[in-house]
């Protein structure tokens, strides 16, 4: 194995030819930003799991190989797309292959004022709106990960929703990865962006979607930032479908203004190994914060959720269900933190995760942790690890269930509670669809993302 | 003569090791309704748990026959499709399942067992609204996850409402009446009472006399240290409910 050193250096090296190169006719700003954030991720290097944050989860795979940065993208066609996208036909749809723009295969017509575009196209047309927002959410500071994202930052999808603004069709942004066929060269990386913007008042409904068009080893790189005005409202589903040999990081920071609702969703199903944080700032007095999470695994996967909710302000409800069904030799972690500042009262906050362990030799690892520094708050946590329950399997075949259809209930049941709270309706739709197809597919044997 | 359904012979279980029925013997007939009654520990659960299948539960010896069918050779799955019911003393709750769901799967499996259709959504949607009208619910409950959240006392109609909608042969009732309040044992007893048939059965097992009001008895038994030590009417119900059950281990060891 190459020494973790060398691969860092490789990346600030990488960098160095990337902004003579790619990134030229960046603004000045953004420049600078980059170069803070690799000379960040040069001071951290990866993460080892002597750190408390990446205690379950060994990035090695990805530290001691070398990923080459993707140039350009392949022509893909809508065909291509269609049976991979979560909101179909009828949703405002942003494709982004291999971490570059693709218009062709993106919404042409808009509703009068909502900007749903290139952040590359962005950041040339609308220089001030992009600057206010972009990098403002995600701090590269403890992780570096986020810092290589940012150092790469050229494009991805660029949302925003003016104040006041329902947008009524689902928006839906598609990272679609297509792995170039790696004989003997270096397996590929793209560091995809995503920023959503939903200003005083607005509703939006949106999905951010990561999928590979076939299968292959390639890493992503993902950061997002999602702001949430005063009064906003958003649904938010993320869906990951990396392929089984992928590496997938990602960060989704999201901040929400004064009385404003976040209904944060994310289904991990694919990847060979996927860390996903998500870092919430309940940053106005009454916001409410939904953050439901799902992950299916199975064959060696290995899936870790990190995910920090922050109650800054008065009055904030947050209440984050995440449950995980583990299989074969995969292994599960959560890692749910809750802080509630001095000053943030009135706080309600709830915290569950329940993981189903489908076979002997699969894993999970629940860590609920409460940081409460306001004495008048509402905070409960709970987490489960355990096989299908006994109790209830007989309980089914004393209705007259089979054995087969009592335990494909029972494990549904997992996937159906995290699905149930998914409020817009076709969606939520695919996303059974989706789900329910996995565990068949699981139950037949099969070998999926 | 009216025909046997049930028929239990000496039947003796054990749980982790442990032997808790040490012989019981029971004859149920169509149309008729037994009461099991009996202190705590006395093995009435058990009973319970043992005919409906609970893999917990090993028999060492004995037998049980239901409608001429050896049914401790059947799969719990199986009896609940030949028509065995047990309404649980402590239902399961299950995540993410809906109530409608849940009890349209269970009629299905039974349906299809029997050779008859499967119902889709809608028709069995209708075949429910009667239903959920004899427990005084209204459809809110369907939507809902399977006893999740439930109260005490709803989770009882629950069950109430799975035996009136697969309609089985034979109900067992294990403890429906404890944790309801006075109006809501009054609406799950008239129900069971309202559902039985002269070709069904029902064996309610029970600690108190108050549900025997609704559901009135053709036999009381009383189940003591893992055996059947009195048999009678519903004279002997009242009889405990006066006396308590003290008498009957004293005569129990005298003879």
């Amino acid at each position: 194995m190459t020494p973790v050193v060398d691969a860092k250096e490789q990346y600030v090296a990488d960098f160095k030819a990337f902004v003579t190169n790619g990134a030229r006719g960046a603004p000045s700003w953004l420049r600078d930003i980059r170069e803070r954030a690799i000379a960040r991720f040069a001071e951290l290097g990866f993460p080892s799991m002597k750190q408390e944050e990446w205690r379950f989860t060994s990035v090695a795979p990805i530290a001691e190989r070398s990923f080459a940065l993707s140039h350009g993208r392949p022509a893909l066609t809508n065909g291509d797309l269609e049976a991979l996208s979560i909101a179909g036909t009828r949703a405002i749809r942003l494709v982004v292959v291999n971490g570059v723009f693709a218009p062709e295969l993106s919404a042409a017509e808009l509703p009068a004022g909502l900007r749903a575009a290139s952040l590359r196209v962005a950041l040339a047309t609308d220089p001030d709106l992009a600057r206010r927002h972009l990098t403002s959410y995600a701090s590269f500071d403890a992780s570096a990960f986020a810092a290589l994202n940012t150092a790469f930052l050229s494009d991805g999808a660029f949302v925003h929703v003016p104040a006041g603004m329902e947008v009524e069709r689902p928006i839906e942004i598609m990272f679609v990865t297509v792995p170039a066929p790696t004989a003997g060269a270096s397996p590929m990386v793209t560091h995809p962006r995503g920023l959503v913007v939903l200003e005083r008042g607005a509703r939006a409904s949106v999905v951010e979607n990561y999928v590979a068009l076939r299968d292959g080893v390639y890493w992503t790189n993902a950061v997002s930032e999602v702001a949430v005005g005063d009064g906003a409202q958003l649904e938010y589903v993320r869906v990951q479908r990396e392929s089984r040999d992928a590496y997938q990081v990602a960060t989704t920071y999201a901040r929400q203004g004064r009385d404003s609702l976040l209904r944060l969703h994310v289904f991990a199903l694919g990847g060979g190994l996927a860390r996903h944080d998500v870092h919430s700032l309940l940053g106005g007095t009454g916001s409410e914060l939904v953050l439901n999470g799902f992950y299916l695994l199975r064959g060696k996967q290995h899936s870790d959720h990190h995910t920090v909710i922050d109650h800054a302000e008065p009055h904030g409800t947050s209440h984050e269900f995440f449950n995980g069904i583990v299989g074969e030799q995969a292994h599960g972690v959560f890692s749910g933190r809750i802080i509630v500042r001095p000053g943030a009262q009135r706080t309600d906050s709830k915290l569950t995760n329940n993981n189903l362990l489908l076979s002997t030799e699969a894993r999970a690892d629940s860590l609920p942790q409460l940081e409460i520094y306001a004495d008048d708050v509402k905070c409960t946590h709970g987490s489960t690890v355990g096989p299908l329950d006994e109790t209830a399997l007989f309980y089914l075949r004393s209705r007259g269930l089979s054995p087969e259809t009592a335990a494909a209930m029972l494990t549904y049941g997992m996937a159906a509670e995290i699905l149930a709270r998914v409020n817009h309706e076709a969606i939520r739709g695919a996303l059974e669809r989706l789900v329910r197809g996995r565990l068949a597919d699981r139950t037949r044997g099969g070998r999926r993302a | 003569m009216k025909p046997r359904l049930l028929e239990i012979r000496n039947l003796h279980a054990s749980v982790d090791g442990r032997e808790i029925l040490h012989g019981v013997d029971l004859e149920v007939n169509a149309g008729e309704v037994h009461a099991i009654m009996g202190p705590n520990g006395s093995g009435k659960s058990t009973l319970a748990q043992v005919l409906a299948g609970h893999p917990a539960y090993t028999v060492t010896e004995g037998s049980v026959t239901f409608d001429g069918k050896d049914l401790l050779a059947m799969q719990p799955e199986q009896r609940a499709r030949d028509g065995v019911f047990l309404a649980f003393q402590y239902p399961v709750a299950i995540r993410g399942i809906t109530n409608a769901y849940f009890l349209r799967s269970a009629v299905n499996a039974v349906r299809k067992a029997r050779g008859q259709e499967e119902l889709g959504p809608l028709e069995f949607m209708e075949t429910l609204e009667a239903k959920l009208k004899l427990i005084g619910w209204d459809d809110s409950y369907l939507s809902r996850p399977v006893n999740e959240g439930f109260s005490g006392g709803e989770k009882k109609r629950n069950e109430i409402l799975q035996l009136a909608v697969l309609e089985p042969r034979l109900a067992i009732l294990d403890e429906t009446d404890s944790g309801l309040d006075i109006d809501a044992l009054k609406t799950v007893a008239q129900t069971v009472d309202r559902l039985r048939r002269p070709d069904t059965a029902t064996v309610l097992v029970t600690h108190y006399y108050r549900i025997l009001t609704y559901v009135l008895p053709d036999y009381v038994h009383v189940l003591s240290g893992g055996r059947i030590v009195k048999s009678g009417t519903k004279d002997l119900a009242l009889e405990l409910e006066r006396k308590g059950y003290d008498w009957l281990r004293e005569e129990a060891a005298v003879g």
